[in-house]
């Protein structure tokens, strides 16, 4: 039987060239280096994948990344002198958290921006409108609505 | 024969799209009811033959015919029946097809069911859906054939992608579509609404069925999606800000913000142009995720087609459709009239705050998608924006718009009592406080984070509870006319609240998801044991099984809590021999509302494989929430006031409704 298995294993090995995320192989001794190095490969793209991180992805280069991550972080690296290290390597290109600079300047204060513009905007809307407009009535109605209506308002009379 | 046919079918429903497209227009300036009345017939008999299109392409596949291309690319005739038939949308060319045919269905519905619309209305609003199916009906017909031959048919098929091979795909894709397709109605009506240029609350009251309903399918389709992905690809992400992830949830925001201020239209008769815009940027936002997911520009694990000549096609229906409303927007708003009077804390204010969040979270993702794109082409800067990014920017306006959304529903029109609210809100509160300290206490310390936004989905469901308790009365009258008011209460009032819920619920689930699960990583022999959240599982060996188109290797997990046996778990790996790649297969393990979740890696060559063993708490109810959501919509849907073309009312009973 275990044999079989062997054999099998080796058959699946041959067949299924694909890597799984994160490997028991990959995992460091140190349980709170791993924990940086999980939390970093999440913030890190896997630039031959389509928008995952390292942490998610499959391929041998992600693989290759993650080991990296490590290898750095067992050098005593911290965490941003890794991010550091990575970004002069492959560029900004790997950071799934874009950093915070010219470039990305419009994509981090969108948010904030709107949301105080808008509401700004909408809060002197209200107010002014509170303060010159008065309920506007409701457009005449066409012909037709008002057929429609006299068939209704005669329905009405019948039933009730 | 079947495939010429069905090709032929979409040649006429064309044909037919193109006089719905004129005549209806040219009899609305004439006031020729005949004229108008085409559209009906015209959008009928285009339902017609573009569904016989659609049932011609299902039976080639069915019938596995490899002379014709489309089949040969996505089908074998090993695969199981019913990845034939999903299988037709499982590809480019079909997906397109199932996209035109729900759009013909929906200019199908609103001439048979639309009697009660003006007859101008009508023709309107049925010439802007031909001009929407004669665009895609064109790009199908120029770029995207599903019905071309090979003229030397092989004799096997190449077999549609494992990961596509799946329930999921049964389910996902009709349902995202039906969402996506049916805010075309509501574009529509904005589009009709304009070229008349006369709008009223009776608009509002058209339009919120039909986009209610796109939003229900829409809500089910991401979520189905979700759950899709979390036990397809194996490593139990549910959601992973993909492009195309991105591209369901913006108009699914801006679809949300379009209820509730076609809301405030329908009762206040205000917020006009901005319902109008928003019903314009929803459809366009769903035509954008259709541009991005079919024309390559951004690679995901979605996108079929990589073909330029299909992008530069869409990107022009894109702007032909986005440029040419905005433009009649920009031309036609001024001259709508501003309705309904109200002061800023109201619950038009609260809407207004409700759309405002939306809108902006919207925005936030339209940037993050479209952002690196800009960067790329117009500075040369390459740039990722991933998970992190929208975490740290998406969570927070959310959350926000989570603590407004228990006052909402308990505000005032016109003019609120914003004190008196947080009144009726104190047990509410008081719960969700509640909430925070026992998940603080439970998970001693730990993350800061996660306590608080448990209290947050706590107060949000309370405080939908509280509404529901408010309404009836329960705490001060006697329960049998709580009960009786309850039973009278109208619909709509049951929907709002089931979906505010189901918000809170969705936030717990992903809060406890993330927060708190736990992950085994380990290469396992056979009966080797795994400990992880109190439970205990064991692997009983690996055995392989050959499927119909596939061979697997199964691994037998025993899993036992205290020494008690619970449950034998087979997560899998299947390979597909014809093209060569392969699928896993986790195996969960649902206990209440948590599950486990195990997935197999590779085997080693002495027997012992790679294990990844997840305890994820609670994790199911991310998607009891949407659900719930859905259902708080259907309710809502069925509310009489809504219903489309509903007989005469019954007036004869005096029905109770509660002070709004």
């Amino acid at each position: 039987m275990r044999r079989m298995m062997a054999a099998f294993a080796l058959l699946m090995l041959l067949a299924l060239p694909a890597a799984h995320a994160v490997q028991p192989d990959e995992i460091m001794s140190d349980p709170a280096k791993e924990a940086r190095a999980r939390e970093l490969s999440r913030e890190l793209r896997c630039m031959v994948c389509q928008n995952q991180s390292i942490d998610d992805s499959d391929a041998p280069l992600a693989r290759d990344l993650r080991l990296l991550v490590r290898e750095r972080i067992s050098a005593g690296d911290s965490n941003s002198q890794v991010l550091d290290f990575l970004v002069a390597r492959y560029g900004e290109f790997v950071l799934l958290k874009p950093r915070f600079e010219r470039q990305t300047l419009l994509l981090w204060l969108l948010a904030p921006l709107l949301l105080i513009g808008g509401g700004l905007a909408l809060w002197l809307q209200i107010r002014r409108r509170a303060k010159t407009g008065a309920d506007t009535p409701a457009p005449p109605l066409t012909a037709e609505e008002e057929a429609r209506l006299a068939a209704l308002m005669s329905d009405d009379a019948k039933s009730s | 024969m079947i495939a010429e046919s069905g090709h032929y079918a979409l040649v006429l429903a064309l044909g037919l799209a193109l006089i719905q497209s004129i005549v209806p227009l040219i009899g609305a300036r004439l006031h020729d009811a005949a004229l108008m009345n085409v559209s009906r017939s015209t959008a009928l008999a285009q339902l017609l033959f573009v569904g016989a299109s659609f049932v011609a392409l299902v039976m080639l596949h069915v019938n596995s015919d490899f002379s014709v291309a489309n089949v040969y690319e996505n089908s074998h005739s090993m695969k199981p029946l019913l990845y034939k038939i999903t299988g037709v949308w499982g590809n480019h060319e079909g997906s397109m097809l199932l996209w035109v045919s729900i759009l013909a269905l929906f200019g199908g519905l609103v001439a048979a069911f639309g009697n009660n619309l003006p007859l101008s209305l009508r023709a309107h609003v049925l010439a802007v859906q031909a001009w929407i199916a004669s665009a895609f009906y064109l790009f199908i017909l120029v770029t995207s054939n599903p019905f071309l031959r090979i003229a030397n048919p092989p004799i096997e098929g190449r077999d549609l992608n494992p990961v596509l091979q799946d329930i999921g795909l049964a389910v996902h894709p009709p349902m995202l579509y039906l969402g996506y397709v049916g805010f075309s109605i509501s574009f529509s009506f904005a589009i009709a609404a304009l070229m008349e240029g006369r709008i009223d609350a009776a608009w509002a009251r058209w339009v919120r069925p039909w986009t209610l309903v796109a939003w229900i399918f829409l809500t089910l389709g991401i979520a189905m999606g979700s759950y899709w992905a979390y036990y397809e690809l194996g490593w139990g992400g549910w959601w992973f800000w993909d492009p195309v992830e991105n591209a369901s949830l913006m108009p699914w925001l801006a679809g949300t913000a379009l209820l509730h201020s076609a809301l405030v239209m329908e009762k206040r008769n205000a917020l006009k142009v901005w319902t109008i815009l928003l019903s314009i940027l929803t459809f366009s936002l769903s035509l954008l995720g259709t541009f991005l997911v079919r024309s390559g520009v951004i690679t995901s694990v979605h996108a079929f087609a990589t073909d330029p000549t299909r992008g530069v096609f869409i990107l022009l229906i894109l702007c032909l459709f986005i440029g040419g409303s905005l433009s009649l927007f920009a031309g036609r708003a001024t001259s709508l009239k501003q309705g309904g009077l109200f002061a800023p804390i109201s619950r038009e204010g609260a809407l207004v705050l409700n759309n405002l969040l939306l809108t902006v979270a919207c925005a936030v993702v339209l940037f993050g998608t479209l952002y690196p794109l800009a960067m790329e082409m117009l500075a040369d800067f390459k740039m990722s924006v991933g998970a992190p990014f929208y975490n740290l920017t998406f969570a927070p306006l959310f959350a926000l718009l989570l603590l407004a959304v228990p006052f909402g529903p308990m505000l005032a029109w016109k003019r609120g009592d914003l004190l008196g609210v947080m009144q009726r809100l104190l047990a509410a509160g008081v719960a969700g406080l509640v909430a925070i300290a026992i998940a603080w206490g439970w998970a001693s310390g730990g993350a800061t984070l996660a306590p608080l936004a448990i209290g947050l989905g706590v107060f949000v469901i309370a405080g939908a509870i509280t509404d529901i308790v408010e309404r009836t009365g329960l705490a001060r009258v006697p329960f049998a006319t709580a009960l009786h008011r309850a039973r009278g209460l109208p619909r709509s009032a049951w929907g709002t609240a089931f979906a505010h819920a189901g918000l809170g619920v969705a936030l717990i689930g992903i809060v406890c998801e993330t927060t708190w699960n736990s992950e085994h990583i380990a290469t396992m022999k056979q009966n080797d044991v795994a400990h992880i959240a109190g439970y205990d599982v064991k692997l009983d060996g690996l055995f392989q099984r050959q499927g119909p188109n596939y061979r697997e290797m199964i691994a037998e997990f025993n899993v036992s809590r205290d020494g008690e046996k619970i449950s034998v778990m087979t997560p899998s790996k299947r390979s597909f021999t014809t093209r060569g790649s392969s699928t896993t297969e986790a195996a969960l393990l649902t206990r209440g509302a948590s599950q486990l979740y195990i997935s197999l890696g590779d085997a080693n060559a002495d027997g012992a494989i790679a294990v990844r063993i997840y305890h994820k708490p609670l994790v199911l109810l991310i998607w009891w929430g949407p659900v719930l959501m859905a259902f708080g919509g259907v309710l809502s849907l069925s509310d009489r006031r809504l219903r489309v073309g509903a007989p005469k009312p019954a007036r004869a009973k005096q029905r109770l409704q509660p002070a709004e």
